[in-house]
């Protein structure tokens, strides 16, 4: 039972947070909505027994991608300033399609059986060395790994490339 | 206990919020937090399908946990793309709304 009052609690948090972020008008209070809202989820994270996807969640998305974020707030702030509305015209139009969705999601997820289901087994102890052993060995995870490490390598490059300036003035 | 649809409710839930966001805002930054609130709904998925239905030996525990470790990975590198790519923008332009970048329009 506590378990799931300390559940219902991160959710709302989260999900508060999460409709602040696309709701509040200045920019540089939805970014630290936004990390209001990893936090919960880094939380539920860690409730799931995922405590390295939970650590990863803090370091990567909190420590490196707020902090980007947040970056990109502050170098583009003057041009687009907190006055004025932040939302398109036609909001109203992406609400009720964001509710019809959400209401036809919820409605298949709750009539779907297999989603009744209490958690199974708890992962082994050793679950962590079974994932780093597996993400090297050549035959289970090693070709995706190194992929999405080539990948990771193009898009630094790549962002590095787009975003430097390239007439060495104000352009 | 909890059951797995609560998660599932949750990251429904987590996914529109984000979608909305997407579709309404304004500004490219936020139009890209939308996008990461959309990411992490997505993994809240993952990790609870992997730990209700293939923690157990039996379905190698190791296969759901590299699966979040790419989406991980991708998120990394969009935002990093999509961040790089704003900021050319606004040096390029002098906005960061959306509507106003209108270069394709013909």
């Amino acid at each position: 039972m506590p378990m799931q009052i300390f559940f219902l609690i991160v959710a709302a948090v989260t999900l508060i947070s999460a409709i602040m972020v696309v709701t509040v008008r200045r920019m540089m209070h939805a970014a630290l909505w936004l990390v209001m809202s990893l936090f919960g989820v880094a939380l539920l994270f860690a409730m799931l027994e995922a405590s390295f996807f939970a650590v990863v969640q803090v370091l990567v998305y909190i420590g490196a991608i707020a902090i980007l974020v947040i970056f990109a707030v502050m170098l583009t702030r003057r041009m687009m300033d907190d006055r004025g509305p932040q939302t398109n015209q036609g909001w109203w139009v992406a609400l009720v399609a964001v509710l019809g969705i959400f209401g036809g999601l919820s409605a298949i997820m709750l009539s779907w059986p297999r989603l009744q289901v209490g958690p199974g087994i708890r992962p082994a102890d050793n679950i962590l060395t079974d994932f780093g052993t597996a993400l090297v060995n050549p035959g289970q995870f090693a070709v995706p790994f190194e992929v999405a490490s080539v990948l990771l390598l193009a898009a630094l490059v790549g962002s590095i490339y787009v975003a430097v300036d390239h007439k060495g003035g104000k352009g | 206990m909890i059951p797995l649809y609560w998660y599932v409710i949750f990251a429904v839930a987590l996914f529109c919020v984000g979608l909305f966001g997407v579709l309404t805002r304004k500004n490219a930054v936020a139009i890209l937090m939308g996008v990461e609130l959309m990411l992490n709904a997505v993994n809240v998925n993952l990790i609870a399908f992997w730990r209700y239905l293939y923690a157990e030996p039996l379905f190698e525990p190791s296969r759901g946990l590299t699966f979040v470790a790419i989406v991980f990975v991708a998120a990394a590198a969009e935002a990093a793309v999509g961040l790089a790519l704003i900021i050319s923008v606004y040096r390029r332009r002098n906005t960061v709304a959306a509507e106003e970048l209108d270069l394709l329009k013909g």
